[in-house]
């Protein structure tokens, strides 16, 4: 597995990901990096590619309910 | 019991509490006083904390004092409010405490044809006035919010519409519901109150505020100027859903976004997964082919680095070295061998003539060899012989021994 030099990756969120995706690719097309990084980065937009799809298809949604200070509701609606 | 007070000197006396109740008695049995529609203004309109409401119902000449609980009072479509026309449905009675006839609302609802719409004009107006619902005060609706609040009515079908929306559409947001009461009088004021706990203790990225279809009554919280102003005020920017398609209510004019319905409102709160996913292949694909292209140029550099390495590498110049000596070699051999041919050509001839100048060659052609046998020497004049001498001849085919039987010398060349 190569994901070790990619640790931080396994916690970042969708949008932190996906907007580290989308640079990752400018860097690519826009920087003359030497091979070696840009290995690098393609390796890393790699990660961060997996990351972003594993995100979008494993995510379970959290919700979270604020209790609201007040009355309470007294009925519901419908 | 007139006649009780007929008399000048009443035999009963009654305690106030007694006539209190006797008049409660009275008004309570009344069929027509117990269920009645009136119809007045409201005036010192009152809602303590306990929930009931307190106000007067006045027209021009008269007032009279009203109730409403708090269980009545949460079904209401609207904010009552200091004087706003209105019919009120109830009974009348006595609150004896103060000896004051009341009636006890149960229902009430803004007066006249159209009173709700009237409202609602009134208070549009005066908002539009104030550039609360103007085009340049929209906020953009982020792409892909991490939290998304809901402010809606935890039991309705529009939070569980919402939810199945979100889930279906962008799973990795978070989401914040803020519940609250969406109808009845304490709808405005929950409405309110939530959006405001959402932006300040969850900060959401969008904030969707709705609820299901229902009467323009049932939707009526959503155009009370609280909630209203709470939209418009709301840190995240808001996007309602409201009712149907149909239905505008004011909220929406105040939100950043309009959806038609709760369903929408959550659509337009998110990216849609496949569309997204699709994103982030395409970004994959971008950055394999910038790889590629990037490999292929350096293999092009490459290529051409190793040829100018080649063409400055001293095994060229041993290479070119090798190919003089090669040719200076096939030079040098080529020279020799036409000398080898010259040295040869010159020794066929020299055999030549060596053959034309050997004795045997004489020997054939009929001429003999002769010599004195006495010495051996060669004799070529007659007078090296005398008459007897011994002679011997070679021929071409054997030899000879002879005897001179005659000399005869000729002349001298």
């Amino acid at each position: 597995m190569t994901e070790q030099p990619h640790q931080d990756i396994q916690t970042m969120d969708f949008e932190t990901a996906f907007t580290a995706l989308q640079e990752n690719v400018d860097q690519l097309e826009t920087e003359d990096l030497p091979l070696e990084k840009a290995l690098e980065r393609f390796e890393r937009g790699q990660a961060l590619a997996k990351r972003c799809a594993q995100l979008l298809e494993q995510a379970e949604q959290k919700v979270r309910t604020l209790t609201m200070d007040g009355p309470a509701p007294l009925e519901a609606e419908e | 019991m007139n006649e009780h007070y007929a008399s000048f000197q009443p035999q009963n006396i009654l305690s106030v509490s007694q006539l209190t109740g006797y008049l409660r008695q009275v008004l309570e049995s009344d069929e027509i006083l117990q269920d009645l529609w009136v119809e007045g203004e409201i005036s010192n309109f009152a809602r303590p904390s306990s929930g009931h409401l307190y106000f007067s119902l006045k027209d021009g000449d008269a007032a009279i004092r009203c109730v409403m609980w708090r269980a009545s009072a949460a079904r209401l479509s609207f904010a009552p409010r200091d004087g706003l026309a209105v019919q009120a449905h109830g009974g009348v009675s006595i609150y004896e405490v103060s000896g004051q006839v009341q009636l006890y609302v149960d229902t009430l609802r803004p007066a006249g044809e159209g009173a709700l719409y009237q409202e609602y004009l009134r208070l549009k107006a005066m908002l539009e006035e104030e550039g609360l619902f103007a085009e340049e005060r929209k906020r953009a609706i982020p792409a892909r919010p991490r939290v998304i609040g809901i402010v809606t009515s935890p039991t309705g079908a529009a939070l569980q519409d919402m939810l199945d929306t979100l889930k279906r559409r962008f799973p990795v947001a978070e989401v914040a519901l803020a519940p609250t009461a969406v109808q009845g009088i304490d709808a405005p004021t929950g409405i309110a109150a939530a959006l405001a706990r959402l932006n300040d203790e969850v900060q959401p990225d969008v904030i969707l505020v709705g609820r299901g279809g229902g009467s323009i009554e049932d939707l009526w919280a959503f155009n009370e100027e609280l909630v209203v102003r709470a939209v418009a005020a709301s840190a995240a920017p808001v996007i309602s859903g409201v009712g149907h398609e149909t239905d505008f209510t004011l909220t929406d004019f105040a939100a950043d976004l309009r959806a038609p319905t709760p369903t929408a409102a959550a659509e337009l709160a998110t990216p849609d997964k496949s569309e997204l996913l699709a994103a982030v292949h395409e970004q994959l694909a971008a950055q394999v082919s910038l790889l590629k292209e990037r490999l292929s140029d350096l293999r092009w550099v490459l290529g051409q680095r190793v040829e100018t390495l080649h063409r400055l590498s001293p095994a060229h110049q041993i290479d070119t070295y090798r190919q003089r000596l090669d040719e200076i070699n096939l030079r040098g051999a080529r020279a020799i061998q036409i000398l080898l041919d010259k040295k040869a050509m010159q020794v066929s001839t020299l055999q030549q003539a060596l053959r034309s100048l050997n004795p045997q060659a004489v020997l054939q052609r009929g001429y003999a060899i002769v010599t004195r046998t006495e010495d051996g020497s060669l004799v070529k004049n007659a007078n090296q012989v005398a008459r007897e001498d011994l002679i011997h001849i070679r021929v071409s085919q054997g030899e000879l021994d002879a005897r001179i039987t005659h000399t005869n010398p000729g002349e001298q060349p």
